[in-house]
């Protein structure tokens, strides 16, 4: 059996997988629910600084879209943090440490971006017994209009100065969670790594209207007629997620910085993508949200079975293993060449990936052989882009086969080239031309 | 009276069984059936649904306009190729046409659920009456068109929405031809097939004159003259004869007459059935009628065919559904004597049956079916007079590809004509295309001659 015990920054789980800050973590019956459930940690609801807690709408909070079988794929959210008292939070929060010793605990807080308030809150934070804390600068809604959330964390010099204090009025590890509302994620990690982060998370929601009620001309989710932006996430997220965990991964400032990977991770395998990019640990809540917390259960047992099946001992034999295989598309290499190949017994003739070809790509697939519906890659045509093998219903049906060296390309007429080259080094490259003269 | 008692007996059942097998086979898919339904059509390319529909129906467009919430574009799409949509959704073979050609038989062994889609969209259009099609400006032409089946309804329609003037001669008291008279009631509930026919009439500049029996009330000799077209719509109105010992006995009756009484009773208890019920015969019509004499309370019912369960007409679904129904199929039986006492049929005596030499021959091996009731579904004919002199073969009208007959200005369609398939679906193609090749002619007369410069 594989051994799934995590250890991120010191913080020690049964397994890597957390909840995230968000509404299944915001009082104490959930997060022991979720315990019950098999989950290795929970990152808990964001606190707010003492007084009158904030607000939420009374109406809606969420929108949606959906896919086949109105599968949820994406969901968005106008919920703020916590809307209850920071000392009912923390005493439920000591006395779930307390009933469960094993799981991480980590507390994410959202208080003005002033020393004296991150300095009165830390202590509080600490008594509960906490196993870290989570800087929420991630939250692109209603705090940010405030000057918290996200608007702390689209400025890498706050990132790095509110990170500073934490480090100074705690002994906790300090995981600060970014937004994904930027243009190039590695500045703010940077600046939390300058700010001597122990960890960054990410991501947070991505700022979006998710649907628009076209009866009364209104985003959703419509709170009395209007509606605002919402934070994104779910599956529909896991893509630039994954991205943005993978620049921070391979990036020479930030590469080994400890990850805490977010976003739409909903089955084992989201998971497992998240820690070969260079995750630590993963954190989960669309998921949770749409089927309960019994999905850690399909987690646990799928990462397990295919951790033993491939001989991956712990998670540090798998942590940041793609990431050497992630590069700068200019280092890719030129002569690797590919073919679509259709398996012809398991072709169901729905025809998608020949009108995909021959509308908007190469003119690569036949309809018809000899008068008969038949599908079939014409590689004279082929360039090998993959878009079949992706509109193709059926898995495995349509395959790219990469040529052998020295056998001949029939669509360029040249014989494959066994040597690596790429676009540095092209002809073609008015850089490359320059530098050879 | 009673479920056991002997005899051809009415009011086998209580009210609440016959409501209860009576009513709708396949009740249309609510909303969220449908999407879920919809969700799995792949909107295949040059799709192969598309091309096993009679009518050509863009099945990929009209199921993604229902997965995107549009039933009434779905309905638009799908009558633009057939005005009888709503009933072909219910009575299409579509496990021999649309749905076995979908895809995902081969992926799965499990096709879209395509005329339970088509209903869907149709029943919300009708249900609303949403009229998609308005009357061009009117040509000033008149065209007969002879049948108020699917074929004649079909080039009636298309006819009106070309700007034509139409009058359907129908000699029933009724429209629908077979789709009011020779459907299996559980397939058409709630008179559905007159308020299709009102829907698609309500187009305006159709006339129907109900009563009108060609050779008896008028012939095509003199429509052709008094119209600018004519269209035969007239279907199959005869049965072939079983020609065997016993054939004219009290008890023996075609399965055709059965199934229409059944559709025009106002109450099922006031019909008929015996304790013991034999159907002859192996297509649809001997399927609809054994399920129906189940469903009215007969004890036993029994299909004989003479060949094959693979030479069966009735398709693989249709036999499936008078197994469900408690019908025994029997196979390789021909009838051969219809054995009576006192007056009534008691019994069938069949002969087995096999192929030698290719040639469908008796063994010499005979036994014998108690019943008490003969339906004979052995096969419609063509029967008709006052056609003059139209080219026939194989006892069905000759046309061309267009529909058009061998006389001038006469179109014919449907069951009536060679090569008809004895579909509904097939008969509303031919119907509207030859529509279309009457448009064609009349607006090409309509032409001003084109001067040369």
């Amino acid at each position: 059996m594989a051994d799934l015990r995590n250890n991120f920054v010191g913080i020690k789980s049964p397994n890597p997988f957390w909840l995230a800050s968000a509404p299944p973590t915001d009082k104490a019956y959930n997060v022991e629910r979720a315990f019950k459930a098999g989950w290795g940690g929970v990152v808990w609801k964001t606190l707010g600084e003492e007084g009158p807690p904030v607000v939420n709408v009374n109406g809606p909070r969420y929108g949606a879209i959906w896919g086949a079988d109105r599968r949820l794929l994406g969901l968005n959210n106008i919920e703020l943090i916590t809307d209850r008292d920071l000392y009912t939070n923390l005493r439920e929060m000591k006395q779930v440490k307390m009933n469960w010793p094993d799981r991480a605990l980590i507390a994410s807080i959202m208080v003005p971006c002033e020393e004296e308030s991150w300095k009165a809150i830390l202590p509080l934070v600490e008594e509960t017994g906490a196993d870290g804390i989570e800087l929420n600068f991630g939250c692109p809604h209603g705090m940010s209009e405030r000057g918290m959330g996200a608007a702390v964390g689209q400025v890498p010099e706050y990132i790095e100065m509110v990170v500073r204090w934490c480090k100074q009025y705690t002994r906790m590890p300090v995981i600060t969670k970014l937004t994904p509302n930027i243009t190039d994620i590695r500045k703010p990690a940077r600046a939390a790594k300058a700010g001597g982060t122990d960890a960054v998370s990410l991501i947070n929601t991505i700022n979006s209207i998710v649907s628009v009620d076209l009866d009364n001309f209104a985003p959703n989710p419509t709170v009395g007629g209007k509606g605002t932006h919402g934070g994104y996430c779910g599956p529909a997220v896991k893509p630039i997620a994954l991205n943005m965990v993978a620049e921070i991964a391979r990036d020479p400032e930030t590469h080994g910085l400890p990850i805490s990977g977010i976003g739409g991770i909903t089955t084992w395998r989201d998971a497992a993508e998240f820690l070969v990019l260079g995750a630590g640990n993963v954190q989960v809540c669309t998921a949770a949200m749409t089927y309960g917390f019994k999905i850690v259960q399909e987690m646990i047992s799928g990462l397990s079975d295919w951790m033993d099946a491939k001989g991956h001992r712990n998670l540090d034999d798998i942590t940041g293993r793609a990431v050497p295989n992630v590069t700068d598309w200019q280092y890719l290499n030129l002569n690797y060449i590919a073919k679509a190949h259709i398996d012809q017994d398991a072709c169901i003739k729905c025809g998608r990936c020949h009108i995909a070809c021959e509308d908007t790509s190469h003119q690569a697939i036949t309809q018809f052989v000899n008068g008969v519906r038949h599908f079939e890659v014409m590689e004279d045509e082929c360039v090998g882009c993959n878009l079949c093998v992706n509109v193709c219903p059926v898995e495995n049906c349509i395959t790219m086969v990469g040529l052998d060296p020295g056998t001949l390309d029939q669509r360029t007429g040249k014989v494959v080239d066994p040597n690596y080259a790429n676009w540095t080094t092209h002809p073609n490259n008015p850089m490359a031309r320059q530098a050879a003269e | 009276m009673g479920r056991l008692e002997t005899g051809i007996q009415a009011g086998r059942l209580s009210p609440a069984e016959y409501d209860k097998n009576f009513s709708d086979l396949h009740p249309r898919l609510d909303d969220h059936e449908a999407l879920v339904a919809s969700d799995r059509c792949y909107f295949c390319y040059d799709a192969p649904c598309m091309t096993a529909c009679p009518t050509s129906i863009d099945i990929p467009l009209f199921i993604r306009q229902i997965s995107t919430s549009n039933a009434l574009g779905a309905a638009h799409t799908i009558f633009d190729q057939n005005i009888l949509g709503g009933m072909c959704a219910r009575v299409c073979p579509t496990e021999t046409l649309c749905e076995q050609a979908c895809v995902r038989n081969t992926a799965e062994h499990r096709p879209v659920e395509i005329g339970r889609l088509q209903r869907y969209a149709t029943d919300i259009a009708m249900e609303k009456n949403k009229q998609f099609y308005q009357r061009a400006v009117p040509t000033g032409k008149t065209i007969a068109v002879i049948g108020a089946g699917p074929a004649g309804l079909a080039a009636a329609h298309r006819l009106a929405v070309k700007g034509h003037s139409v009058v359907i001669f129908d000699g029933r008291e009724k429209s629908g031809g077979l789709n009011e008279y020779g459907i299996a009631t559980y397939k058409s509930v709630d008179n559905f097939a007159q308020r299709e026919v009102d829907y698609v009439l309500s187009i305006g500049g159709i006339e129907v004159r109900h009563g009108q029996k060609l050779g008896r009330d008028f012939n095509l000799g003199d429509l052709a003259a008094k119209y600018d077209a004519v269209f035969l719509g007239i279907g199959l109105a005869g049965v072939n004869a079983l020609r065997t010992e016993g054939e004219t006995l009290d008890g023996v009756g075609d399965a055709v007459d059965f199934i229409a009484g059944l559709r025009q009773a106002k109450d099922k208890a006031d019909i008929a059935i015996g304790r013991r019920v034999v159907v002859l015969g192996g297509g649809m019509t001997a399927i609809d009628a054994a399920v129906q004499a189940k469903l009215l309370g007969a004890e036993e019912v029994t299909i004989c065919y003479r060949r094959g369960k693979e030479h069966m007409n009735a398709s693989e679904f249709e036999q499936d559904l008078a197994s469900s129904k408690g019908v025994i199929i029997r196979h390789w039986l021909a009838p051969k004597k219809i054995i009576a006492k006192d007056g009534h049929v008691a019994g069938i005596e069949v002969e087995y049956t096999e192929i030698a030499d290719g040639k469908l021959v008796g063994t010499g091996e005979t036994g014998v079916i108690a019943a008490d009731q003969i339906l004979k579904a052995i096969g419609q004919s063509f029967e008709a007079s006052g056609l003059g002199a139209l080219a026939m073969e194989n006892g069905r009208i000759v046309i061309d590809a267009e529909g058009r007959t061998s006389a001038h200005n006469v179109w014919a369609g449907g069951d009536c004509v060679l090569g008809g398939e004895d579909l509904t679906v097939s008969a509303v193609a031919q119907g509207r295309d030859a529509a279309e090749s009457i448009h064609r002619l009349l607006a090409a007369a309509a032409q001003p001659a084109v001067a040369v410069a």
